[in-house]
C-alpha cells in the first residue's frame, strides 16, 4: 500500500466549510503544524475542532482562530489563547469544555465501534447536565458518546508508506485515537520512509488507521512553558 | 507561622508510600516531588502520558517532545514510560493510579470540590482535573485555608461550579490537615505554631476536633 501524498496542501484535499476536524496534540506538543498551515492558506471556514486545546497565538489552531474561522471549539483546556478569551466572552465562538480522559475516549471510541460508554467523570457537575446516569458497583456514570470527525489531522514522528506510525515522546498524546476516528485520517511525519524500514514490532498506530501520509516541511515545534534546572 | 507553599509540600510528601503511582496537579501539588522521603519509591504519572516523570532538563538540554501536563520542559527517570491520553486516563479511571494531589478554589465538608471555573471570568476548562478525582482512590487537597480577602475556603457547600462530588480525602492547607469523615472535616495536625482557635476560625465548614491535635512534624 502507498498512501503517500506530496505535501501538506495535498494532503488537505476535501476539507471543506462547516467540517468536523480533529487535531492532535497537546498544547503544540506533538501538532501537526504543516496540515494546519495549509488549512490556513484556504478559504474554509465555519469548522468544529476538536483538540485539547486551542493552540496559542499564532501558531496552530492560532492561525484559523485570529481569522475567526473556528465555529466551534470542543477542548479540555483553553487556558493558553487569549483571542480564543476574547471570542468566547464576545459569544463569537462557541465552546464545549470537556473532561480530558472523556474527550480521549470519545475519539477511541468512535474509532473503535462502540458509539456510547459511561465514565464517572464529570458527574454531579455541569457537564452531566442532560445526560443519563447510571449507577455500576454503587458508582454514578453518565453516558458519554463517540465523536465524529470528517478528518483528523495528526502529527508522528516517523511513518511509512503505508501509514504505520511511530511517535516520539509526549508528542504521542491524543494523535493515534484521533488518528483511529477521522473518516479519513491525515498523518504528517517528520521522516517518511520506506515500508521496510520500520520495525513492525514498534508501531504505535497501524498504516489502516491512515489515508494520506506526507512529510512536513520543516517543524517548529515551540515549547509553551519552557523549564530548566541549574548544573550542580 | 503559617505554612508556605513548600511547607505544604513537604508534609504531603509524607503521606506517600512505597510503590505507588502518584499524579501531581500544577501549581503546589508538582513541589511535592522535591520532598519524597528517603527510603520510598513512587512513580509520578502526567497525564498527557508519562509513568516516571523526571526533574527539570538542564539548559540547553530541553525537548519540545518531552512536557509534562502543565506544558513545561521535563525529563525521564529509569524505568519511565510513555503513551497515549486514552491509555493515560485509562490508567487513573482503572484506579491504577493511587494518589492525586491537586489545588482548589473551594472545598466542601462532604469532600466535593470546585477548581475549574469561575462564572463570569475566563473559564480555561477542567483539564483532567474531572477524571481525576472522579476515579481515584486518595485525593488529597493542597491548597490555603483563606482566600485574599479572608475568607474561608472549606465550607459547608461549594458556591463554584464543581468538579467532583464526595471524592477529597484529606487537604493540606497552610494552617492545617483536614480529613474529610461523614461529621464533617475532622482536625488530624496544625501547622506548626498555629492554634486550634486559628484553624477554627478559618474553617466555615462543620469541623470535628476530638482531644490534643498535634503540630506537623517537618
Amino acid at each position: 500500500m502507498d498512501k503517500v501524498v506530496t505535501n501538506a496542501k495535498q494532503a488537505i484535499e476535501g476539507i471543506e466549510s462547516g467540517m468536523t476536524l480533529m487535531i492532535g496534540g497537546f498544547g503544540v506538543c506533538g501538532l501537526p503544524e504543516n496540515a494546519i498551515a495549509a488549512l490556513a492558506e484556504t478559504d474554509v471556514r465555519d469548522v468544529t475542532c476538536i483538540s485539547n486545546n486551542a493552540g496559542v497565538g499564532d501558531f496552530g489552531l492560532g492561525l484559523l482562530l485570529k481569522d475567526k474561522r473556528i465555529k466551534k471549539m470542543i477542548a479540555s483546556y483553553v487556558g493558553e489563547n487569549d483571542e480564543f478569551e476574547r471570542q468566547m466572552l464576545s459569544g463569537e465562538l462557541e465552546v464545549d469544555l470537556i473532561p480530558q480522559g472523556t474527550l480521549a475516549e470519545r475519539c477511541r471510541a468512535a474509532g473503535a465501534g462502540i458509539p456510547a460508554f459511561f465514565t464517572p467523570a464529570g458527574y454531579g457537575t455541569e457537564v452531566a447536565e442532560g445526560k443519563e446516569v447510571r449507577v455500576f458497583n454503587g458508582k454514578p456514570h453518565i453516558l458519554e458518546q463517540a465523536f465524529s470527525a470528517d478528518f483528523a489531522l495528526v502529527k508522528a514522528w516517523r511513518g511509512d508508506r503505508a501509514g504505520n506510525l511511530i511517535f516520539k515522546g509526549t508528542a504521542r498524546n491524543f494523535n493515534p485515537v484521533m488518528a483511529m476516528a477521522g473518516k479519513i485520517t491525515v498523518a504528517e511525519v517528520e521522516e517518511l520512509v520506506d515500508n521496510t524500514e520500520l520495525d513492525p514490532n514498534a508501531i504505535h498506530t497501524p498504516g489502516i488507521f491512515v489515508q494520506r501520509i506526507f512529510q512536513g516541511e520543516k517543524y517548529i515545534k515551540p515549547i509553551e512553558q519552557r523549564t530548566v534546572r541549574v548544573r550542580a | 507561622m503559617s505554612l508556605d507553599k513548600e511547607g505544604i509540600a513537604k508534609r504531603i510528601a509524607q503521606d506517600l508510600r512505597d510503590g505507588w503511582y502518584v499524579n501531581l496537579g500544577i501549581g503546589i501539588p508538582t513541589l511535592v516531588a522535591n520532598y519524597v522521603p528517603d527510603g520510598i519509591g513512587v512513580e509520578f504519572q502526567s497525564e498527557n502520558g508519562i509513568l516516571g516523570m523526571g526533574p527539570f532538563p538542564y539548559e540547553g538540554e530541553e525537548d519540545p517532545d518531552m512536557i509534562n501536563a502543565g506544558k513545561q520542559t521535563v525529563t525521564l527517570l529509569p524505568g519511565a514510560s510513555l503513551f497515549d491520553s486514552a491509555m493515560s486516563f485509562a490508567m487513573i479511571r482503572g484506579q491504577h493510579v493511587q494518589l492525586t494531589v491537586l489545588g482548589a478554589m473551594e472545598v466542601s465538608d462532604t469532600g466535593d470540590i470546585a477548581n475549574w471555573k469561575i462564572p463570569g471570568a475566563m473559564v480555561k476548562g477542567m483539564g483532567g482535573a474531572m477524571d481525576l478525582v472522579a476515579s481515584a482512590k486518595n485525593i488529597i487537597v493542597a491548597m490555603m485555608h483563606t482566600n485574599k480577602k479572608g475568607e474561608s475556603k472549606v465550607l459547608p457547600k461549594c458556591t463554584l461550579p464543581l468538579t467532583g462530588v464526595s471524592c477529597v480525602n484529606r487537604i493540606v492547607s497552610n494552617l492545617a490537615v483536614l480529613d474529610v469523615t461523614p461529621d464533617g472535616f475532622k482536625l488530624i495536625e496544625r501547622a506548626p505554631g498555629v492554634s486550634v482557635e486559628e484553624v477554627r476560625n478559618a474553617t466555615a465548614g462543620r469541623l470535628v476536633i476530638d482531644g490534643d491535635i498535634p503540630e506537623m512534624a517537618l
